[in-house]
């Protein structure tokens, strides 16, 4: 297994997310079909991990399972040393599709404290946490509007709020990006990274962009094609300060996006099992 | 100027129509055909009067109450036959075979079972009408977005918080197209379970007429029944703009507004 080759876990402390032999198999018609078929990995406070992959990697059914809402095959998925069976307090999750996961029928404001409510906030606090994660991204001054009434961008950064107010042990966020125009991307890219270490967050985040994995992360995974195993496991060395236009100039970003770039290829052809040596 | 086009948009076809009918019936003498003039004397003297406590407050009374009764009873069993598979599963078949029966053939079987009374009325107007409500909240239920559902699971928000928060709300524009399909329906139902066996009501009132060849006076009976209907739509059309603020907003921004 590709884990633990950097030495993260040895300076990080604890481990917020574990996932351990996690796998799926799809029972259907045709017959059984193998989506995932080991995966292994820890997650530290404080980490930024991006997960990339060519697509049908099973990145969407590995998020579903961590979030509770796909039961796995075999394995196990533990928060925060809790074992996960069914949608476990203290996970966010961000979608892909911001149109669709905000309720069109509450204002921003309501969408954002819904969770709040639900877990049972006081009042006062709740507020006050509502206004924060909302000006965290920039948007206390939508309070009232309702989620129609916003450019795509801003939807997805009121989810990015409801996520950011809840106080995850850790926030999941499935492809969160991939439906933006590119402008918008680069914006709300450096929103998360903002919020990330202003709240010195926990985050996984799925992409199949490799520029994005490599801008975003402090460590990407790559996955295999399916059935998915873990492919390689690369720290990303680049200075915490990152900037759309320096940070992406840098030779070592470029390094990196080559070496990912290469592992995704590889992966496309690279079918249920880890790759034994890679290139330095 | 955008109210006076409104009056303008409704009352400017039926003004046409009825000049028209006025200039068409000038001469006419036949004692089937209504003029406009003595069919309006006729509606004021016989529908404005006492008739009205008498006969039509009770007509609406029951009405409102099949009504009420009919979406309530149908979100309750819709959400709860939408939520669970193994309910909608068992009772697929029956409900196919229920709504398919026309609910005024129950009046002769109710008017034995319940007796002639009142809640033999409202529950015929309940057996027409809480179809249109049952499907409609059932489709509603079903169709709610996956990706909100997944949403709703991740943030905790499950039983009782799910159904106010979520269920109801996403089958919301379901459910009132289901209402307004009932709305139609209650009023015929209404006037057919009065003309059946009734002591009061416009249908019975209507028939009493007809019995006595009173023919301009069943005429104002059935004007009385049109005004009716436009009314109640219009109660349903502000309802509806109230709770449904979101759905034409989000329907207006989808369409690139």
């Amino acid at each position: 297994m590709a884990t633990d080759t950097n030495g993260i876990r040895s300076i990080r402390g604890d481990v917020r997310l574990h996932v351990e032999n996690l796998s799926k198999t799809y029972h259907g018609r045709a017959g059984a079909v193998e989506a995932v078929r080991s995966l292994t990995f820890d997650l530290h406070q404080g980490e930024f991990a991006c997960l990339v992959g060519p697509s049908g990697s099973g990145k969407t059914t590995l998020l579903k399972m961590i979030s509770g809402l796909l039961e796995p095959t075999g394995g196990i998925v533990a928060l925060d040393g809790k074992r996960v069976q069914g949608p476990a307090k203290g996970l966010a999750v961000v979608f892909q599709e911001y149109a669709r996961s905000l309720f069109p029928w509450m204002t921003v404001e309501a969408n954002v404290e819904l969770p709040l409510k639900t877990a049972g906030v006081p009042k006062a606090e709740r507020k006050a946490r509502v206004l924060e994660a909302l000006n965290d991204v920039s948007l206390g001054h939508a309070l009232k509007s309702y989620p129609w009434q916003l450019s795509g961008g801003m939807q997805q950064r009121v989810a990015i709020a409801r996520a950011v107010a809840s106080r995850p042990t850790v926030l999941l966020m499935d492809e969160p990006f991939a439906a933006v125009d590119a402008q918008t991307r680069g914006e709300l890219e450096d929103l998360v990274r903002k919020v990330w270490r202003e709240h010195d967050m926990t985050i996984l985040f799925i992409t199949h962009d490799i520029d994005e994995s490599v801008y975003l992360g402090s460590r990407v995974i790559v996955l295999s094609s399916s059935p998915t195993v873990i492919q390689d496991d690369i720290a990303v060395d680049l200075p915490d300060e990152r900037d759309q236009i320096s940070t992406r100039a840098l030779p070592r970003f470029a390094e990196l996006r080559t070496q990912v770039y290469e592992e995704v290829q590889f992966a496309k052809t690279n079918a249920g099992g880890a790759r034994v040596e890679r290139a330095a | 100027m955008s109210i006076l086009k409104n009056v303008g948009y409704w009352l400017g076809l039926p003004i046409l129509l009825i000049l028209i009918w006025y200039f068409a019936t000038l001469g006419d003498v036949s004692t089937f055909v209504p003029r406009p003039l003595p069919l309006w004397e006729k509606f004021a003297s016989v529908w404005l009067g006492e008739n009205i406590l008498t006969d039509v407050v009770p007509s609406l009374g029951r009405l409102v109450l099949g009504l009420a009764t009919s979406i309530v009873l149908g979100i309750v069993l819709g959400v709860l036959i939408g939520s669970i598979r193994a309910a909608r599963w068992l009772s697929e078949p029956l409900l196919e075979f229920l709504r398919a029966i026309p609910s005024t053939i129950m009046i002769p079987v109710l008017l034995l079972i319940i007796g002639m009374n009142d809640q033999m009325r409202i529950t015929v107007i309940v057996l027409g009408c809480l179809w249109p409500v049952l499907l409609n909240t059932i489709t509603g239920v079903r169709s709610i977005d996956e990706v909100l559902s997944n949403s709703a699971k991740v943030y905790g928000i499950r039983g009782w918080k799910r159904v106010w928060h979520l269920v109801l709300p996403g089958a919301s524009p379901s459910i009132m197209a289901g209402v307004r399909q009932s709305l139609a329906v209650g009023l015929i139902l209404m006037v057919v379970s009065e003309m059946f066996a009734s002591a009061n009501g416009i249908g019975t009132l209507i028939t009493n007429f007809q019995n006595r060849v009173a023919v301009p006076e069943m005429w104002s009976g059935v004007l009385l029944l049109g005004i009716v209907g436009v009314l109640l739509s219009a109660i349903l059309a502000l309802i509806q703009k109230g709770v449904l603020k979101w759905y034409d907003g989000l329907k207006a921004a989808s369409h690139g507004n």
